[in-house]
């Protein structure tokens, strides 16, 4: 996925917005920026198919060899999908953080924390001034 | 996810070094009160070079004290859990210095420094004592304020003289497999042939320099200090004949951040104060009993560690060894049959091998190698055994496996 189609929120996860047959989705995944700096992954959390999940609350987690961080949810609604190839290609997410390196996919059931949410332009900012 | 909070660099004391680091992808943090790099490269890389070749670190932020004066010796041993007083010039000693409590203040080297104009060695142990003997202290950082405010107010009569050299002057530890032969060359003494915890004046190139045979990381290797202006030549021609000394791809010495320093010194089960060491912790239960000398000595804290040793019923320092990936970190509590028995002091994902360990302080039914202990990790209880400390001893692990790039 392009980057530049994707939203991003303040905590560094991003999601791709799809509107199927079935109702609107969320794929998410953490930001080639995040991934830089947690730097030597160990191991991921990822939440089980079918959990509710709320916007800016945390769903997964991410263990390094430095810190454990807690990733947020960037949208309401049920875990639908895994990637479950993930825990044992921890690499993946730094090689292709908005493709292959995709976490979960969540049926979105409120919209709310989507005005949250900035384009990658915003995002760059916030990442210059952390950084 | 969380961002760690990077430096404001303008708040923080910088080593001769800074520039460097920066100018080479070092990613700054402050550590006790200095702006240093926690990591070049990735963690993994960095602590396998180390392990497998040379890693060069700049531990400049760590304090330099220099001691002189008639009664240095009866001052710094009224002060020290170890004797130094008989020390021989180029001797060094791990010391700690702790309160009336027997509480750590901070754990210490401690240098017998050559006396100018008395060529006093190691070997002649009938040499007459110089009159005026001198010392050096290499301190925590993050404890320098501390201990120069404590030398201060225990100076009382003695006729000795201190002061920081910390800003003065550049340390650099060398430290690997290949430590020794790489930087052997370069120095105008025989570097081999000093010996472990030993020190000597010499000279790097043009440069004045003292060298030691200590370290922090479980690997052999040495430390040098020299004047901060010549740091960054000495460390860049440490690094240049790395590159030379060329195996396939790249050189065999790289720099090496504070994260990579803290794995190492996990693994080889090295005590950080701040973790574990605190005012709170004595040297018994810290397992550091090798550095007291308690028997016809009169120091700060000697009363109390006396009674610490007589009823020895404290938590004591143990290392952990789990399963899986979830890592223990600091303050996650440690239970024995479902009861809390204690708490992570510090613990890492080892990259030597792969699996998390941890140490922490228990209580003493409850640290025997061998028991089955859990922690709570984030909510979850997981399962950790209690392994005897040091995780890693240089030598012992060449046999098991090679530690090739296997990471990414």
């Amino acid at each position: 996925m392009n980057q530049d189609d994707l939203l991003f929120a303040k905590t560094h996860e991003w999601v791709a917005i799809t509107t199927e047959d079935e109702g609107r989705f969320a794929t998410l995944g953490l930001s080639a920026f995040a991934v830089e700096e947690l730097s030597d992954l160990v191991f991921i959390e990822l939440p089980e198919v079918g959990r509710q999940v709320k916007a800016e609350e945390p769903f997964c987690e991410v263990e390094s060899v430095k810190a454990v961080s807690d990733l947020y949810a960037p949208v309401s609604g049920e875990v639908v999908a895994v990637n479950d190839t993930l825990p044992d290609a921890l690499e993946t997410l730094k090689e292709d953080p908005y493709g292959a390196g995709w976490i979960a996919k969540i049926r979105i059931t409120d919209d709310a924390g989507l005005t949250h949410l900035m384009d990658y332009k915003t995002y760059q900012r916030q990442c210059e001034e952390e950084g | 996810m969380t961002v760690p909070q990077k430096t404001k660099p303008s708040d923080l004391a910088r080593t001769a070094l800074h520039d460097w680091h920066v100018a080479h992808g070092g990613r700054m943090v402050d550590f006790g009160g200095w702006s240093m790099p926690m990591q070049y490269s990735t963690i993994l890389q960095e602590h396998q070079t180390t392990r497998t070749a040379v890693g060069l670190f700049d531990v400049s932020h760590m304090g330099r004290l220099h001691f002189h004066g008639p009664d240095v010796g009866r001052f710094l041993d009224s002060l020290l859990t170890r004797r130094v007083v008989d020390m021989h010039a180029g001797q060094i000693r791990y010391s700690l210095i702790c309160n009336q409590q027997g509480g750590i203040l901070d754990d210490v080297l401690v240098y017998r420094l050559e006396t100018p104009g008395s060529q006093a060695t190691p070997h002649s142990s009938s040499t007459p004592r110089s009159p005026d003997p001198s010392f050096q202290m290499v301190v925590n950082a993050s404890n320098r304020t501390k201990i120069l405010d404590w030398l201060t107010r225990q100076k009382a009569d003695y006729d000795v003289q201190f002061h920081d050299v910390t800003h003065a002057t550049t340390m650099i530890a060398v430290q690997g497999p290949l430590a020794i032969s790489l930087v052997d060359p370069l120095l105008d003494c025989d570097l081999p042939a000093l010996r472990y915890y030993r020190g000597k004046r010499t000279r790097f190139a043009q440069w004045s320099c003292y060298v030691s045979r200590t370290g922090y990381t479980g690997e052999d290797g040495c430390e040098l200090i020299v004047a901060a202006t010549d740091g960054p030549p000495v460390w860049e021609s440490i690094l240049r004949h790395g590159a030379e000394r060329a195996t396939g791809k790249g050189g065999i010495a790289a720099p090496i951040g504070l994260a990579a320093r803290d794995t190492l010194r996990l693994e080889a089960a090295m005590p950080l104060y701040g973790h574990e060491l605190t005012e709170q912790t004595n040297p018994i239960q810290a397992g550091l009993g090798f550095a007291l000398n308690l028997q016809n000595r009169q120091f700060v804290g000697h009363e109390a560690l006396m009674n610490f040793q007589a009823e020895n019923h404290q938590p004591l320092r143990i290392g952990l060894q789990l399963d899986g990936k979830r890592v223990p970190r600091e303050g996650y509590t440690i239970l024995h049959a479902g009861q809390p028995v204690g708490e992570v002091t510090s613990g890492t994902y080892s990259p030597t091998f792969e699996r998390p360990i941890a140490m922490g302080y228990v209580k003493q039914s409850a640290g025997a190698p061998g028991t089955t202990l859990q922690i709570d990790i984030r909510g979850k209880l997981h399962r950790a055994v209690v392994v005897p400390l040091p995780f890693y001893q240089r030598g012992l692990l060449s046999a098991r496996k090679s530690l090739g790039n296997r990471h990414p």
